[in-house]
This record gives C-alpha cells, sequence and structure tokens, in this order.
C-alpha cells in the first residue's frame, strides 16, 4: 500500500449522520427510486450545505433555492404519478457561472456583467432542466474562464474544502469545489486549457472535458471558441460518465456540434482495462513537477498495468511548445471574442461619455479585471498587423504539430496517460502577481485541448494531505474507452467518495 | 524589451481599453516576459506545415431555412444598458455637420 492510499483518504472527520449531501447521483437515485429519499430532501440537504460552509468557501456566486426546491417538487411529483425519468432526475447540480440561465444573473465572474439576467437558457441547461436534475445556483469561477486558480473572478476568490487558505484551481473552481465539499454531487465546468481537469484534480474529484463538439456551446458566455467546451464534475466516474451522457449530442443551435456524436458511456463502463493499450506520455512528467505529484502518478502507472493495460513510454515532442502555442491562440481568440462586450447591448455602460469610442473604452476599462484586459492585450498584439504570422500563424502551425503526432500516437494507443496538473493545490495570492507562473498549471491540459480530444482527471491519491490528479486521454470520440480505465483505476484505488469537510485537518 | 510603451498604448487603442499610466507599465514588463516565452514556438520549424484554426474538419453546417421560436423584441432588448424607440441606445457616433 502506498504511503497515500486509502488508508490516509479518512472520510469526513465529523459527517454530518444521515445526510443525504454526503451521497453520490447514483446513490441518491436508488433511494429516490426506492422511495427512501426524495429529491426535496436532497435539495433541502444540498442547501443546507451551502448555508453551512459557503460562507468560508464562496462557492457559489447565486443560490436559486426557491427555484431548486420547486424543481425538485416537480421532479417527485412525475415520480409519484409513476412518469418516466431519468437517471438524475431530482439530483442537485452546482453550474458554473458561465452558462446562460433565462431569468438568472449571469456574470461569467465579471463585474461587466453584475447586472445581466439573459433571456434564454444555455443548450446545456435546457438539458440538465428537461432530465430532472435540480439546478442549486450558479457557481464561482475565474472572470471569463482566464484563470487557474478561481482567484481572477471579478467577486472574490473561492477556497478549496481541503485547506481554505489554498485555491481549489479553475477557472471552473466553484463548481469543483462545490462538489468535493458535498454543496453539491454534481458539477458543471467548462474546460478551454483545463479548467475541468485541473480544478477537478486540485479539490480531489472527477472532471471530464470531452471532446471538442460532443457538449454544445450554445449559450456558454464565449472565451476561446475552438477550444472551449463544457463538461462534468462528480465525486466519481460514474457519476460524470452519466452527466456526459445528460448534456452530450448534436445541436443545431451549435454549428461546430458533431452530428450523430456516440454519446452512450457509460453501457460498458465496467468492462475493465484488460489489454488496452495505454501511452505514457514523456512530455507530461516535466521536471519541476512536485515529487509527490509525480509518486502518486507513477503508482497509478503500476496499478493500471497491475489491473491489465499495456503500459508502454511514448514521446510527443511537440508538446514542449504546446503552452506557448495555446497563450497565442486563446488570447488571440479572446481579444475576438471580448469585444462584443462595448456597453451597448448588455452589462455595464461608462456614464456620460463624450462619444462611442469613450463609452466603450471607459465601459470596458471599469468592467475588465486584470487577467482579462491582459489577455485582450495579448490576443490583439498577436493579431495586429505585422505581428500576426510570427505568432497567431505559427501558433496554428504548432496545433497541427500536437494534433499530428496525437494522431500519431492513437495508431499505437487506445489512450495515453500522466499528470493532470504539475502541483496540488497551491495557497491564495502565491501566484496571483505571476501570469507565466500561473499558466504553467495548464500545462499538461493544454495539448488536449488544442487537438480537441477527450481527457478525465481521476483521483489518484494525497500528497501532502492534498489531492493528486491522474489524466487518461483519449481520441476524439473515445470517451467510452477512456471512462472505462477511470472507472477502473476508481474502484481498484477504492478511495471514498464521501465529501470533505472544509478545513478538515489530514495527515 | 520585445513590447515599447507606444506599442502599449496602441494595442490598448485598438483594443478599446482605457488603460491608466501605472497599467501600462506593468502590461509592457508582463507582455515582454510573455511574448519572450512565446517566441519559443518561432524556433520551430514550421515549413510546409499547414495552420490548424479549428479541431473540426466540418466545413459547413447546413440546416432547413425554416422559422421558429425567437427571443422577442422586448427579451433581445432587456439586457441592454440604454434603449430607445424598441433600438439599442449609444452616445453619438456621426459629427453633426459643421
Amino acid at each position: 500500500m502506498s504511503p497515500a492510499g486509502p488508508a490516509d483518504w479518512a472520510g469526513p472527520a465529523d459527517p454530518v449522520p444521515g445526510s443525504l449531501a454526503d451521497l453520490t447521483a447514483h446513490e441518491l437515485a436508488e433511494r429516490f427510486a426506492s422511495g427512501a429519499a426524495t429529491a426535496v430532501q436532497a435539495t433541502e440537504a444540498a442547501l443546507e450545505r451551502i448555508a453551512a460552509t459557503d460562507e468560508q468557501l464562496h462557492a457559489f456566486l447565486t443560490v436559486t433555492g426557491d427555484q431548486a426546491l420547486k424543481a425538485a417538487g416537480e421532479v417527485d411529483a412525475a415520480r409519484e404519478r409513476g412518469e418516466p425519468l431519468g437517471p438524475l432526475a431530482g439530483v442537485p447540480l452546482a453550474l458554473k457561472d458561465v452558462l446562460v440561465t433565462k431569468g438568472v444573473r449571469t456574470t461569467a465572474g465579471s463585474r461587466i456583467l453584475d447586472e445581466f439576467v439573459p433571456p434564454y437558457d444555455a443548450t446545456v441547461v435546457r438539458r440538465l432542466r428537461d432530465s430532472g436534475v435540480v439546478i442549486l445556483g450558479k457557481t464561482n469561477m475565474d472572470e471569463f474562464a482566464m484563470g487557474s486558480s478561481t482567484e481572477n473572478s471579478g467577486y472574490g476568490p473561492t477556497r478549496n474544502p481541503w485547506d481554505p487558505t489554498r485555491v481549489p484551481g479553475g477557472s471552473s473552481g466553484g463548481s469543483a469545489a462545490a462538489v468535493a465539499a458535498g454543496q453539491a454531487p454534481l458539477g458543471i465546468g467548462t474546460d478551454t486549457g483545463g479548467s475541468i481537469r485541473q480544478p477537478a484534480a486540485l479539490c480531489g474529484i472527477v472532471g471530464i472535458k470531452p471532446t471538442y463538439g460532443l457538449v454544445s456551446r450554445y449559450g456558454l458566455i464565449a472565451f476561446a471558441s475552438s477550444l472551449d467546451q463544457v463538461g462534468p464534475f462528480a465525486r466519481d466516474v460514474r457519476d460524470a460518465a452519466t452527466l456526459l451522457e445528460t448534456i452530450a449530442g448534436h445541436d443545431p443551435m451549435d454549428s461546430t456540434s458533431i452530428p450523430d456524436a456516440p454519446v452512450d458511456v457509460t453501457s460498458a463502463l465496467t468492462d475493465g482495462v484488460e489489454g488496452l493499450r495505454v501511452g505514457v506520455v514523456k512530455e507530461l512528467f516535466l521536471e519541476g513537477t512536485e515529487p509527490g505529484v509525480l509518486a502518486r502518478v507513477r503508482e497509478g502507472l503500476d496499478r493500471l498495468e497491475r489491473l491489465g493495460a499495456r503500459l508502454e513510454e511514448c514521446s510527443l515532442p511537440s508538446f514542449e511548445y504546446a503552452l506557448s502555442a495555446y497563450y497565442l491562440i486563446a488570447p488571440a481568440e479572446c481579444s475576438s471574442n471580448l469585444a462584443r462586450y462595448d456597453g451597448v447591448r448588455w452589462g455595464l455602460r461608462a456614464k456620460d461619455s463624450a462619444d462611442v469610442v469613450d463609452m466603450m473604452q471607459r465601459t470596458r476599462q471599469a468592467g475588465f479585471g486584470a487577467e482579462v484586459k491582459r489577455r485582450v492585450m495579448l490576443g490583439t498584439y498577436a493579431l495586429s498587423a505585422g505581428y500576426y504570422d510570427a505568432y497567431y500563424g505559427q501558433a496554428q502551425k504548432v496545433r497541427t504539430l500536437v494534433r499530428r503526432e496525437l494522431d500519431d500516437a492513437y495508431r499505437r494507443f487506445d489512450l495515453l496517460v500522466g499528470p493532470t496538473a504539475p502541483t496540488v493545490a497551491f495557497p491564495i495570492g502565491e501566484k496571483a502577481d505571476d501570469p507565466l507562473a500561473m499558466y504553467l498549471n495548464d500545462v499538461f491540459t493544454i495539448p488536449v485541448n488544442l487537438a480537441g480530444n477527450a481527457a478525465v482527471s481521476v483521483p489518484a491519491g494525497l500528497s501532502e494531505g492534498l489531492p493528486v490528479g491522474l489524466q487518461l486521454i483519449a481520441p476524439a470520440l473515445g470517451e467510452a474507452t477512456m471512462l472505462r480505465a477511470a472507472w477502473a483505476f476508481e474502484q481498484d484505488l477504492g478511495l471514498p467518495t464521501r465529501p470533505v469537510r472544509p478545513g478538515e485537518v489530514r495527515s | 524589451m520585445p513590447i515599447s510603451r507606444a506599442d502599449v498604448e496602441h494595442v490598448a487603442r485598438l483594443a478599446r481599453l482605457a488603460l491608466t499610466d501605472e497599467e501600462i507599465d506593468r502590461f509592457q514588463a508582463q507582455l515582454s516576459l510573455i511574448l519572450e516565452e512565446a517566441d519559443k514556438i518561432r524556433r520551430l520549424p514550421t515549413e510546409g506545415v499547414p495552420p490548424t484554426a479549428h479541431p473540426l474538419p466540418r466545413v459547413n453546417a447546413w440546416r432547413e431555412d425554416v422559422p421558429g421560436p425567437c427571443l422577442t423584441l422586448e427579451e433581445a432588448l432587456s439586457t441592454a444598458p440604454e434603449v430607445e424607440q424598441d433600438r439599442f441606445k449609444v452616445p453619438r457616433i456621426i459629427e453633426e455637420a459643421p
């Protein structure tokens, strides 16, 4: 047994006895089906957990308790009438505040959208509602999803429930912290360069970045449109896979949505990893990665091998350039996408302007935070006359090389594996003034976004009392095989799925 | 530094950001560091490599052109800071004739 194996992952020191908030979604579903609990009770338990913990954690920007209880009541009534219900009907969920919700304020973590109340639901939100999922509210995030710590929120940082002096990761840090703390069994995040996988790793939960185009982006407030993808958080692989099935599928409202994509990722979930060919990516074991992270991930590799997977090292040299390419491509796309925040159609508007350009400049100056301005500036520069070919154009060619090397690797391997992030959760403030150090958080997750592939972060144990994530990477639409491996790994490792208590001290 | 103060001011104008002097100084230093790091991709030989702008090979996503539900005028304008005569209201754009 490894020193940070299951024994160290002690459950809550003082669990609320019998609280429904401590259960996974599939455990809740069993209780709903047997009549042992109702959706209203589960929602009440989640809202109580939020009330008890969120003053400290600040995972939520908006809690819609009344709406949640109403939705839960409707699910209970439908169940009573014997209507057919989906596997997640009545299960509470924490929604990242980057997906628009009809009639509910949606900020994307930005002061420029402080009073933005969208007139429609994102497709993902509509699918959740149609499936009976109970949306508890909107979670905190780095402004416009730009960041790796949730410190760039215009509304103050979220804290990591494993250690509230540390960040939960980002940009989907609010949803990740909420799921880790038992405020909800399920969460929705978005992943442009690692914004689901990295906070999942830092909060000790499961996070899936689906294949680009598998989940609709309609109603997702755009950051970098060729990279953004919506995906699930949960405390176990089965829940995350079920949530992915609920939100995946073609949407005519998103022209980049893949038609006829397979969305069944659960029927083969328990089939094991026997004979799977897994490539250990040399470039994902960088110097500078924390020794405790490397130790847990190497133990994870041994575990996969013991379970019957065939591991072999592979090298993808272009990965070394992926981070730099990403930090030109993503800002370039963001500078274009964020041009719409001009004080005309929505959001903040600076008062008493001399003319329209003055209004736009002062609106954006007042509404955007430092990281957003930095990336808008960087992207505008990279796209400007005289620099386009050298920066944006060259970055797009590097993107081609990353894709080609990954495609070559998939001829030999079913999956690729490595750490999710180079560190465990770091102290709030530690990297806030050092953009380059912050960007390094995403060094292992970014290549997948550039290629549009799928990946999952699954808990691999603890390093110095804080969670470590193992990343499994699959070719486009390879989610079923990827989650099969994640499930086998998780079951064999056997970490508890119970939430962590904020501030709990662990050895 | 690869970026001058004038570059930063120029890019801020293009990006419609009324940066403070202090921000201009800070961004000059930070953007210079980031671009120095990004410069490493320029050392990578990419002759003959086509650019990738998007992960999906799809070219056009057609659908039938049929009427469907859409936002009402009221809904579409509901998020605007200022509205007049069923339109988004903005400060004057065109100068009055002299």
